[in-house]
């Protein structure tokens, strides 16, 4: 679908991505803290990027998901820093082609999505909320300290289970 | 360029999600920028973001909204890849907007140490700065507030946790004390980030503690 978003420039196609990541990158903003109209305004920014940057889109380097969390990540940090010059900077500005996906890797990819899933599904709730916290509500790992009234420390090492626990159920199933 | 010292899977897992303070995002992406190893590690945290988005329950968008998207296609130009080919890391570079480390204004803040103030955004907490320490130097003991990164661009310093060499980055727990001793030969110049505002327990401070009497 990207792939003819990119190569096409087909509209119908981009239209189909738009009803699929819309209204998620929407609830992502909101559930972040931004406002109806904040957010729309953040979808249409996402969204605009997805189409302008979709021949920039390496498969073998993530999920569709993967990347458009990415993009709608960094537009929303970069509002945040309006006055900043300190954008966020995009992976892929490191990186020169194919520098550093192993091949078995990249074979698998199209079917991480599910498998990242069924990944979170089994590790203990209490990293599961540590996720969660992280990647949608927006708190930083201080501030998840404060709240769940925990040693900085305590946080750190729960992030760091949470992370090489969802690694490893990842690459047993590869 | 071999890289030791990499980012704790703890900082990876905020980066990605995007919940890293701004001056340490800036160091992480720094240090990312320069290794391959700790890019993998990202990318992987990432797939668990994308998940998380696809995960999350639809709220509608409303059809003004949707029509101006489509509407607006015509006027957005495909971006072009942008290839950064430097020995500065590119976020660094983006910040210094091209001025290598000689053309700064650099403040002496102490014999042998001089201090490059980067700007943040105008709400964020912490600081960004460059340190140039001179070779031979020695730092007291000091401990880590447990929110603050030390990249090493040029140079290199030597502690009881390792040799930290160009590339290798500190991101260490708050119960590491150390005292680090700069190699003889290159003035070590380090980015510096930390969440809290400078205080006598970050490396800056007890650098400068002997000087300064903070
Ligand atoms: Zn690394």
């Amino acid at each position: 679908m990207l792939f003819r978003v990119a190569s096409e420039r087909d509209r119908a196609a981009f239209a189909v991505i738009f009803d699929h990541f819309a209204p998620r990158v929407k609830s992502f903003m909101m559930r972040k803290g931004a406002s109806a109209e904040v957010a729309e305004d953040l979808v249409q920014e996402t969204m605009i990027a997805v189409w302008s940057k979709a021949a920039l889109y390496v498969p073998e380097r993530g999920a569709a998901s993967t990347w458009v969390f990415t993009i709608a990540r960094n537009l929303r940090i970069d509002r945040l820093r309006r006055e900043s010059s300190a954008h966020f900077t995009d992976l892929e500005d490191f990186d020169a082609p194919s520098d550093d996906v192993p091949g078995d890797e990249a074979l698998n990819r199209s079917q991480e999505d599910s498998q990242v899933a069924r990944a979170l599904a089994q590790i203990p709730p209490e990293q599961r909320e540590l996720l969660i916290l992280s990647y949608v509500e927006d708190v930083p790992q201080s501030m998840i300290a404060e709240r769940l009234n925990l040693p900085l420390g305590t946080v750190k090492s729960r992030m760091r289970l949470a992370y090489r626990r969802m690694r490893k159920l990842l690459e047993v199933v590869n | 360029m071999t890289i030791v010292h990499h980012l704790d899977d703890a900082t990876i897992l905020s980066y990605a999600a995007g919940t890293l303070g701004e001056a340490l995002s800036v160091a992480a992406a720094c240090h990312i920028s320069m290794c391959a190893q700790c890019r993998t590690a990202v990318r992987k945290a990432e797939a668990l973001g994308g998940e998380m988005l696809d995960d999350l329950a639809a709220t509608a968008v409303s059809d003004a909204r949707r029509a101006a998207t489509l509407a607006s296609l015509d006027d957005a130009r495909a971006a072009k890849p942008v290839v950064v080919k430097s020995d500065m890391p590119a976020p660094l570079q983006r910040l210094l907007q091209g001025q290598g480390f000689d053309q700064l204004r650099w403040r002496k803040k102490a014999p042998g140490v001089s201090v490059y103030e980067l700007p943040l955004s105008k709400g964020a907490k912490g600081s960004l700065k460059l340190l140039s320490i001179a070779s031979g130097m020695t730092m007291l003991e000091h401990g880590h507030g447990g929110e603050e990164l030390t990249l090493v661009l040029q140079g290199a310093f030597k502690d009881k946790v390792g040799r930290f060499a160009r590339g290798d980055i500190a991101d260490l727990d708050e119960d590491t004390e150390h005292c680090p001793i700069i190699e003889k030969g290159e003035t070590c110049i380090c980015l510096y980030a930390t969440e809290a505002p400078s205080h006598y327990k970050t490396l800056l401070g007890r650098l400068l503690q002997p000087f300064l009497k903070i």
